[in-house]
């Protein structure tokens, strides 16, 4: 059915899904570290992640990836240069987990931070007032509770983030919309292979649909478990 | 000449049947207070004569015309023609327990969207009605434009008596028109249904106010598990009440 | 800076309005952008009614557009709609069908437009559901047909209450919209594509067109403001 392109296709799904899985995990991370500082006392590190999200969700994936990538890539000319070595060109793999990491730090940072200020200020208070450390209280506290309310805000970057994938074939990455494309145009039914890349997706969005249900439902379970 | 009559009225959830043949009949001027403990089936008795639930059997006239009805393949009666029933429901104006105010419009769009909507009448004359009727509910022009959640509870459920008398109804229907409102609000909603009762207005109002009950309405009826238990001159079936039911329900709640 | 300065006296023109023969930047991405939206919203309106529909044969096929078009990327649905569907030999053989899918810029405000409108339809369809019930039953217990309460009541409410999530999606449409290039759409991105590939000032090329996305992107969040206040009152507590 996919006229000798499936092992192609199937290279460019692991790609697309070992990219998302990365620039999912780099995204976290900077959502954290983003969230700490826009919570944080000082007013410099307040700033700077306030600008860091307004600007990055002001303006489009395609046009903050572009700029990263190709600004990136002169810096790096640059440093090269005057080191006295040759051109080192920026793989389209790590451009796209950096990019991409960046721009959903972002509205990672936003989610977290709504979800650290949605735990009730009292139970922090009570777990001071019984003797925690602020390592504990947040790792013991803060943290398990946040994560409750930020699971729906992080399936729903996460369904936007593995669509924001499909862009990345722009920078020159052969993940599964360059590769169908590929198979397309070597077929001539470019029309049939682009339908299958849109499955693809359709397939990868509709397990993350599912998961994060079970994971929402696990969720709720205990939280009526705790009410009773 | 009767206004409203509802005859031997069932209705029926699965199994349970919840009203066992109830009739009324209200002639002008009546004021009829329904009474009855939770689960008597008295307010689905008065969402069945606008037909807002389906009864299982049972006849429904409003003035001499009946509502033509066809069962579904539940069992329960539905509108033979949604028109007629839209047109008589237009004649039995519904206040609510919980008010149902139109949240999106203000006070004064909310009293003449339906006279405009639904009647057709002219939007200048629905507002002088509707002017009328927010003073005769004792609202001041200030309200008019502001929406109903800015308003007290006992102001919006006075916007809804508002909106129910614009629409000149034959008969007025009242779902427990006091039972979500803070204490202190009672009595001026009181008060407005005591005005209209005195007015002559048409009135089948399901209450838990016995005091409303004695001295506003001119008959009583006592529903007790989907049936009239007792009915009559409120001041004699209220006073002595002969079943032994509504005795107990009365010193319940005459307390 | 100076290469920002040569670049905005050489190439503003083309970034704002016109690449001195055709609609071109900024102009092209607000006009793609203003299409899309009003094609979408008018189109979501009455597939929202249906979705919540109670008959299944209705709300499913509603169901199914909206679920395949939210689940793929809408660069996806772009290339099926440019250059798959124009690679079927049926659509080159229909004159009509030729000369629409022919033009990138038709190809582009389809795509769009399916996609804006799946995702409205979806943020309509959730705030029909969550119109309070009472209100529903005050306006059949007054006497107003089906279509009089989805038109007075129901949907002037729901579209209200859709404002903030609405807003939101107007802007990732905005955001979307820097994909139109890939069609040889001459938006905001592929002016600055070209400016790059002309300059090789990339940090310069690509930000002039950042920082016009981002100031679109504060004016509608003004505009959507001022529009919330207007609309949205009717949800604000009362103050005591």
């Amino acid at each position: 059915m996919l006229q000798g392109y499936g092992p192609l296709i199937a290279s460019g799904t692991w790609m697309t899904l070992q990219l998302a899985l990365l620039a999912l995990a780099a995204a976290l991370l900077l959502g954290l570290l983003g969230a700490s500082a826009r919570l944080s006392a000082s007013r410099l590190l307040q700033t700077l992640a306030a600008g860091y999200t307004t600007l990055i969700r002001s303006v489009p994936d395609l046009v903050t990836m572009l700029l990263l990538f190709y600004s990136l890539q002169i810096a790096l000319n640059h440093l090269t240069e005057w080191a006295g070595a040759g051109q080192i060109d920026i793989d389209p793999f790590v451009a796209g987990v950096v990019t991409l990491g960046i721009i959903y730090g972002a509205y990672f940072t936003e989610t977290f931070r709504g979800a650290f200020q949605a735990v009730p200020r009292g139970q922090l208070e009570a777990a001071v007032a019984y003797g925690m450390t602020p390592w504990q209280v947040f790792r013991r506290v803060l943290f398990p509770q946040m994560m409750r309310f930020a699971l729906p805000g992080i399936g729903n970057n996460w369904q936007v983030m593995i669509k924001a994938t499909a862009l990345v074939s722009i920078i020159g990455l052969s993940d599964v919309v360059k590769a169908t494309q590929d198979a397309g145009k070597g077929s001539l039914q470019l029309f049939f292979f682009s339908l299958v890349a849109a499955a693809i997706y359709l397939a990868i969005t509709t397990v993350s649909t599912l998961l994060l249900a079970w994971l929402g439902r696990h969720y709720a379970a205990g939280v009526r478990k705790a009410e009773l | 000449m009767y206004q409203l009559t509802v005859e031997e009225l069932h209705k029926q959830y699965g199994t349970h049947e919840v009203l066992k043949g109830v009739s009324l009949k209200a002639r002008a001027g009546d004021v009829i207070s329904i009474i009855g403990s939770s689960g008597s089936g008295k307010s689905t008795f008065l969402r069945c004569i606008n037909f807002l639930e389906q009864p299982s059997k049972g006849r429904i006239f409003v003035g001499n015309e009946e509502v033509r009805t066809v069962a579904d393949h539940h069992g329960a009666l539905r509108a033979a023609d949604a028109r007629q029933l839209q047109r008589l429901r237009t004649r039995l104006a519904m206040v609510f327990q919980h008010f149902n105010l139109w949240g999106h419009m203000t006070v004064l769009e909310n009293v003449i969207e339906a006279p405009v909507n639904v009647l057709g009448l002219d939007r200048v004359e629905a507002l002088v009605r509707a002017r009328k009727y927010l003073a005769k509910v004792g609202l001041a022009a200030t309200v008019e434009d502001k929406y109903p959640s800015h308003l007290s509870g006992g102001q919006q459920q006075r916007v809804a008596i508002a909106r129910a008398l614009a629409m000149e109804p034959d008969v007025m229907l009242f779902d427990e028109p006091t039972s979500a409102l803070d204490p202190e609000l009672v009595g001026e909603v009181l008060r407005v249904m005591q005005a209209l009762a005195e007015e002559g207005r048409t009135m089948v109002v399901v209450t838990h106010e016995m005091g409303f009950a004695r001295e506003v309405s001119n008959h009583v009826i006592f529903l007790h598990q989907g049936r009239i238990e007792e009915q009559g001159d409120p001041k004699q079936v209220l006073v002595a009440p002969r079943s032994e039911r509504l005795a107990q329900f009365l010193s319940g709640s005459l307390k | 800076m100076n290469e920002i300065i040569a670049i905005v006296q050489e190439y503003g023109q083309a970034y704002l309005w016109s690449d001195g023969y055709r609609l071109s930047g900024l102009a092209m991405t607000l006009w793609l952008l203003l299409l899309s939206i009003v094609i979408g919203f008018v189109m979501s309106v009455p597939l929202a009614v249906a979705r919540v529909s109670s008959n299944r044969l209705i709300s499913g096929p509603v169901w199914l557009y909206t679920y395949v078009f939210r689940g793929t990327p809408l660069y996806i649905q772009l290339l099926i709609i440019y250059s798959g569907i124009y690679s079927l030999e049926a659509v080159r053989a229909q004159p009509l069908l030729d000369a629409f899918f022919r033009e990138g810029f038709n190809c582009t405000l389809l795509a769009f437009a399916l996609n804006t409108c799946a995702y409205t339809t979806e943020v309509f369809a959730g705030m029909i559901r969550e119109t309070p019930h009472g209100e529903i039953e005050a306006a059949r217990a007054y006497g107003m047909s089906r279509f009089t309460l989805y038109r007075r009541i129901i949907l002037p409410s729901a579209l209200r209450r859709a404002l903030p999530s609405y807003s939101n999606e107007v802007i990732l449409m905005l955001h979307s919209t820097s994909i139109a290039f890939t069609a040889t759409v001459p938006d905001l991105l592929k002016v600055a594509r070209d400016v790059n590939s002309a300059t090789y000032a990339s940090f310069e090329a690509f930000g002039l067109a950042a920082v016009l996305y981002a100031s679109v992107v504060f004016a509608l969040v003004w505009l959507f403001r001022r529009c919330e206040r207007r609309w949205l009152a009717f949800l604000q507590p009362r103050a005591h």
